[in-house]
């Protein structure tokens, strides 16, 4: 069976997003809750656009409508041994 | 959107949604209004842990409660919560915390808790990864019961059942204003249209304090901004979540992996403000590398900010007000919503749909700030 992988980090497929909108999950910080899309390293930088691209398809909701996730930072993974390594300055 | 309903619920986090669910089986027509999406406030943003370790013995209790619902809440609600019991280890720093310590785990197991005090060298059993000396510990207290869930699926779950038996559950739909006839809730008014009710639940998180506002009571409620950070996933090493209250810190391997953890921000006082800062990134990376060294090789993918809603003694409250009719709080929860969710939701079904109170819901009243001794929960993180 084909499958079409929107969000590589989290193995997800298009038909899981298709699946999730019809069940209601219509905004795109629902779906990334729902299913895990942009959670992983990447961030969402492959998957948000995708997904927005279906959700347009199936809610007829134009791309430039949708609003993205919140950005959360630092965007790239950091080692947490690098953000520790300068002492916190008052 | 229904134009009438039996209650209006403000707010669609865990707290409105679990009580959606509980009032539609009891038969009660029940509508929610959520000016976002469902979690998309403070139970999205949450740190996903179910404690039972307190200082008061109502939180004690509502969460003891609450922990045998989580335990069957997967069951009943026909979809996977993922609720799982790691534990939580609390780290004990010094003699004066020991000291509290033991009291609280003396009143945890007269209410039938399992907690145990440990030795320094026997916290590593628990959680392999830990370095007792760099975390400045001389003991811990551990609660195998305690645990965790997924916020966004529990809410999710919650939303769905309380659909199925009826609720109306309406995401982006600010309400806006309260109508009341004397001193009785009559209706919700929201940008979509006005909803006649007798009873509304005031669920709204840190807006609960500004939907109180719109019928002139004032709610004791602090926003606190929170930060909390994901890293990337690794196999699983420890299944505990580990607290300080000294430090502040918390942390926990999620089920996919990944660490998710929190501790205050370095001279951060109340607000709304939403910006990640780089001084919590700093702080947490080098309270998290002192108690697990192994770590400093893992990635941190976000960072992310939410709110407890702060009330002067870190609790809830709950219940009906006494000033006005059918106008009911479940807010104030001071960063402990998600845990205690199933026995908010109990407890306020009962007074909803049976006009049955209890001591709990009594002492967590807004009229107790109106008293000079309020007991202050101590037992507080993040």
């Amino acid at each position: 069976m084909k499958r079409s992988i929107v969000c590589r980090c989290e193995d997800i497929s298009e038909e899981d997003v298709i699946h999730a909108i019809g069940d209601g999950y219509t905004d795109i910080e629902e779906l990334r809750k729902k299913l895990r899309i942009g959670m992983g390293p990447c961030q969402g930088r492959v998957c948000i656009q995708l997904v927005a691209r279906i959700l347009e398809r199936k809610t007829g909701k134009k791309v430039a409508k949708i609003p993205l996730p919140t950005v959360r930072p630092p965007l790239i993974p950091v080692p947490l041994g690098t953000l520790a390594s300068e002492k916190y300055e008052k | 959107m229904k134009s009438n309903a039996d209650v209006v619920i403000i707010g669609g986090g865990i707290n409105g949604c679990s009580l959606a669910y509980r009032l539609a089986k009891k038969g009660v027509d029940v509508v929610v209004v959520e000016k976002n999406y469902l979690s998309s406030g403070a139970t999205g943003a949450c740190g996903a842990g179910i404690r039972q370790q307190w200082s008061t013995k109502e939180n004690t209790l509502l969460a003891i409660r609450s922990v045998k619902i989580f335990e069957q809440l997967s069951k009943e609600l026909g979809h996977d919560i993922e609720f799982r019991q790691g534990g939580y280890l609390i780290a004990v720093h010094d003699e004066k915390e020991m000291k509290q310590a033991k009291k609280n785990v003396a009143m945890q197991r007269s209410l039938g808790l399992k907690v145990d005090i440990l030795k320094p060298e026997e916290i590593t059993d628990i959680v392999p990864i830990l370095d007792v000396e760099g975390m400045r510990a001389i003991g811990a207290t551990f609660c195998p019961t305690d645990g965790h869930a997924n916020p966004f699926q529990t809410t999710f779950a919650y939303a769905d059942a309380a659909r199925r038996l009826g609720a109306e559950i309406n995401t982006h739909t600010m309400a806006t204003g309260l109508q009341l006839i004397k001193k009785t809730i009559s209706a919700v008014v929201t940008d979509q249209g006005t909803i006649n009710t007798n009873i509304v639940v005031n669920a709204a998180g840190i807006d609960s304090k500004a939907i109180a506002d719109m019928v002139h009571i004032k709610l004791p409620l602090t926003p606190f901004r929170k930060e909390i950070m994901a890293t990337e996933r690794f196999k699983p090493l420890f299944e505990a979540m580990v607290i300080s209250f000294k430090d502040g810190i918390y942390f926990s391997q999620q089920r996919e992996g990944q660490i998710v953890g929190g501790i205050p921000i370095p001279e951060e006082t109340g607000g709304y403000k939403t910006m990640p800062t780089f001084a919590f990134l700093q702080h947490m990376a080098q309270t998290l590398t002192r108690y697990a060294p192994i770590l400093k090789h893992v990635n941190m993918l976000r960072h992310w900010t939410g709110f407890y809603d702060v009330t002067p003694d870190a609790r809830p409250i709950l219940g009906e007000v006494k000033e006005l009719h059918g106008f009911i709080q479940c807010n104030g929860f001071s960063g402990h919503g998600f845990m205690i969710s199933p026995m908010v939701s109990s407890l306020l079904t009962d007074l909803i749909a049976n006009h049955k109170t209890s001591e709990v819901l009594d002492s967590l009243a807004l009229e107790r700030f109106k008293r000079k001794n309020i007991e202050k929960e101590l037992s507080v993180v993040g």
